[in-house]
């Protein structure tokens, strides 16, 4: 994965309000993970419409956490997924940046 | 302005809230993870501005609008690009901003907010929306996959009603456009346009001939329904 989530945009958000910084970061770090775990559920029951929803919801914490390339990748595999297509590619990606974004809201 | 934000995501309704607080003209009233929690809302307090996401699970921000007697204004937010021309179908849709939000765009979306008087205030009787068409041209876009389409409608010869759909017939092209015939003809000229049949709206200019209950018109024969046969023989030159 080239691109590494980062802090520009909350950061230009909260114009240094560090107190909102750390409670954007806390309601992330409450939502995030149970999305990831809902997509990954309605995956493994090949509900590709709700793992969409999931997708959409996750692709705002994408571009909450600074990642703009990773957000096409959201995009278009939100896209496939409601029209019921598992990419394989996309799927891959999805899960670098996945990992990516709970690694780094845990050490946030 | 006393606002309200529905946004299933917490996320965004922490960011909408912080955005809110660096504007002066705004003061957020009440947030909400669902739509049904802030009609309750609305059904007890006054509010001018609703912040709504258009994409939440059973009952999306456009369920919402159109369930809501007299909406406020509605600006929406959204990390979808692809609603931005089904929300131009909607008066009190302000704007619509895409997520990640900056304060730059929201502050824009409050000004527009500010400034923002609904149609329904602006065009009161059907001839104030003759006039808007003419000023704009006599043009009339429509909305089809996505698209905003322009027709010139001096060209239109036939609307025809098609179940949920109708089918604007011009010279050159055919469109089937996701609309009522009372909606179409609400923003037809008058003087051009009469509805002959509860399923046939013709342009009066564009007649060839009549024949005892039908008209031709271009190519197509048209049936004329004895109740709307007295208007449409009023608006011919007869000798």
């Amino acid at each position: 994965m080239e691109e590494k989530p980062n802090y520009s945009y909350i950061s230009q958000l909260s114009g240094g309000d560090k107190d909102f910084e750390e409670q954007l970061l806390d309601v992330v770090r409450l939502e995030l993970p149970q999305e990831i775990e809902n997509y990954k559920n309605h995956l493994e029951i090949d509900n590709f419409m709700r793992a969409g929803d999931d997708v959409h919801k996750i692709k705002h914490k994408i571009s909450i956490l600074g990642l703009e390339k990773s957000y096409q990748v959201a995009i278009d595999h939100e896209d496939n997924l409601r029209e019921g297509v598992l990419d394989d590619d996309l799927y891959k990606r999805f899960e670098e940046i996945l990992n990516a974004m709970t690694k780094f809201i845990e050490k946030a | 302005m006393q606002c309200i934000i529905v946004d299933d995501e917490a996320a965004a309704r922490t960011i909408l809230k912080k955005l809110a607080s660096n504007n002066e003209n705004l003061e957020v009233q009440a947030e909400f993870s669902n739509a049904l929690q802030a009609i309750k809302h609305l059904n007890q307090h006054e509010v001018e501005l609703i912040f709504l996401d258009i994409h939440m699970p059973d009952f999306t921000g456009f369920d919402f609008i159109q369930t809501i007697k007299n909406p406020p204004k509605i600006i929406l937010s959204t990390s979808d690009r692809n609603f931005a021309i089904e929300a131009f179908e909607y008066d009190c849709i302000v704007d619509y901003i895409v997520k990640p939000i900056t304060q730059e765009r929201f502050d824009k979306a409050i000004k527009k907010a500010l400034s923002f008087t609904p149609k329904d205030e602006k065009d009161t009787s059907s001839e104030k929306v003759d006039t808007n068409i003419k000023e704009s041209g006599n043009d009339l876009y429509v909305n089809i996959d996505r698209r905003l389409i322009k027709i010139d409608i001096p060209s239109i010869y036939l609307i025809e009603a098609r179940g949920d759909y109708i089918l604007i017939k011009t010279s050159g092209k055919n469109y089937t456009v996701h609309s009522t015939m009372k909606k179409i003809e609400e923003k037809l000229p008058e003087n051009l346009f009469l509805k002959i049949h509860r399923s046939f709206i013709i342009n009066v200019d564009k007649i060839i001939d009549i024949e005892d209950n039908s008209v031709l018109i271009e190519k197509d024969v048209i049936p004329v329904s004895r109740s709307n046969r007295p208007e449409l023989m009023k608006r011919l030159n007869l000798l």
